[in-house]
């Protein structure tokens, strides 16, 4: 059974309509990149999956709970997938320490001293130990995208959703998040990621999916769709996409 | 003559203080819970409890004071046993929490949207987002604009002598009216006394607001 499961997901916002019938599966340990143009409901798809928009047509399934039938506790759900903003989103009263120790305290009910065990773990996973007692503001762009990597990873997700995670960084510090989304990779974790990093996505992705006007115009694996698109909207995406991240031009 | 009356009876106004004080903290503690569930309801409620706490809120903001205090007493104390002192805590209470109201609703809003989509993301209930993550940054925030309704509501601890709760003007007004004048140094006294707790509240306030101030969102004001 698939870990993830989307199917024909619908989605508007007032008369605009964002998703046009999504469906994909992830497995246990797959890698899935999301690229396309911005406005095609990239990151709206990712709120579908974890019950933060609410698509009106359309089933969401995750590890078997069905994420859009509102009996099910959304809560518990969520409290298994982990979400990375492009912002960041750390609670800004909040140390870096207790960013990541709260999840486990207040939705898992985790003892204080453990939870922060834990959280100093997690920190170290993703190298920011030194940094526990700092505060958000008091961190680098970077830093703040490292920390709530460790905030989604202290609740021990079967699937982490990140949604443009380096898209607020500055190049030079965008090499820090997605050597710690490498390592997570290699540790086998689930990720569905919307970004535009190609190069990540070569590295480890099984699939890309290309997603245009709401919806996946074409998927496969990066070897075939990054270097052998078949559809012209693809082809003229990745274009755009490596002429702006100088990546050379024949490999397309 | 005046200082010999005014330093024997200079005990009897620093009682009639600590009853201002007695009330302030009374009414005070009852405007910020009804301000902080006003607040909530206004922000997070569906459309019947934010029309609701909308209406509370409008009608408390939009009455004198004096006039609410006189509703209270003789409106309520007709049926109910109803102290000065509890009326006019009632009253004003509900009052400031109309207030209050509105300096969560604005600290509420100012705490980023992301927060809250944070919060929930990693499996918090609604519930437990406003309790743990958007309340503690908003009051915070809340902290700057309270202390100036503290301010405000510690002078207006005056108006429960209209309905003869024992406070400080009150005090001073017997004072007064047995030494056969003297208005001028008495309630001289008397506003240097409200002035002195004003600047006191204050201060204490803005120790608070300091510490607690989460790096990046630090206030700065000079000359407090």
């Amino acid at each position: 059974m698939s870990l993830l499961r989307v199917e024909d997901v619908h989605k508007s916002y007032d008369d605009l309509m964002v998703l046009r019938g999504i469906t994909f599966q992830m497995d246990r340990g797959e890698i899935k990149v999301i690229i396309g143009p911005s406005g095609t409901g990239k990151s709206t798809l990712l709120r579908c999956v974890n019950g933060l928009a609410y698509p009106e047509k359309g089933r969401i399934w995750i590890d078997g709970e069905e994420v859009t039938d509102p009996k099910t506790n959304i809560n518990h759900i969520r409290s298994k997938v982990g979400f990375v903003f492009q912002s960041f989103n750390l609670f800004a009263h909040l140390t870096a320490l207790d960013n990541v120790a709260i999840g486990p305290v207040k939705v898992k009910g985790m003892k204080k001293s453990e939870a922060r065990l834990l959280a100093m773990e997690e920190l170290r996973r993703v190298g920011l130990e030194d940094k526990a007692d700092a505060y958000p503001a008091e961190l680098s762009g970077g830093q703040q995208q490292r920390v709530s990597i460790a905030r989604a990873l202290a609740m021990n997700p079967k699937l982490i959703l990140f949604d443009e995670p380096t898209s607020a960084l500055d190049p030079e510090l965008m090499g820090e998040v997605l050597k710690v989304m490498m390592d997570l990779a290699k540790e086998g974790m689930t990720m569905l990621v919307v970004s535009h990093e190609i190069g990540f996505a070569r590295a480890v992705a099984d699939e890309i999916l290309f997603l245009d006007e709401g919806k996946i115009i074409e998927k496969g694996h990066p070897s075939e769709l990054l270097t052998n698109p078949a559809n012209k909207r693809t082809k003229e995406f990745l274009h755009q996409i490596i002429e702006l991240y100088g990546e050379e031009r024949e490999k397309v | 003559m005046i200082y010999q009356t005014l330093l024997k009876e200079f005990p009897y106004l620093l009682e009639g203080t600590l009853v201002a004080l007695e009330l302030l903290l009374a009414f005070m503690s009852l405007g910020f819970v009804v301000g902080l569930a006003l607040s909530i309801a206004e922000v997070y409620g569906n459309r019947l409890l934010s029309t609701l706490a909308l209406m509370v809120e409008r009608f408390f903001r939009g009455v004198p004071a004096v006039v609410l205090i006189f509703l209270f007493y003789y409106g309520i104390s007709d049926g109910y046993d109803l102290s000065p002192f509890g009326a006019a805590t009632l009253a004003l209470g509900f009052r400031t929490g109309a207030y209050q109201s509105q300096i969560f609703k604005g600290a509420i809003q100012a705490v980023g949207s992301g927060q809250m989509i944070a919060a929930r993301a990693i499996g918090m209930s609604k519930v437990q987002a406003i309790w743990s993550i958007i309340l503690p940054q908003a009051l915070r925030f809340a902290i700057g604009p309270w202390s100036n309704e503290f301010a405000s509501e510690l002078k207006d601890t005056s108006l429960a002598y209209t309905i003869g709760v024992v406070e400080l003007l009150r005090r001073a007004k017997y004072i007064v009216s047995y030494t056969y004048g003297n208005a001028l140094v008495v309630y001289g006294l008397c506003a240097i006394l409200y002035l002195i707790l004003i600047r006191l509240g204050n201060m204490v306030l803005y120790r608070i607001e300091s510490k607690l101030s989460m790096p990046g969102f630090e206030m700065r004001r000079e000359g407090r």
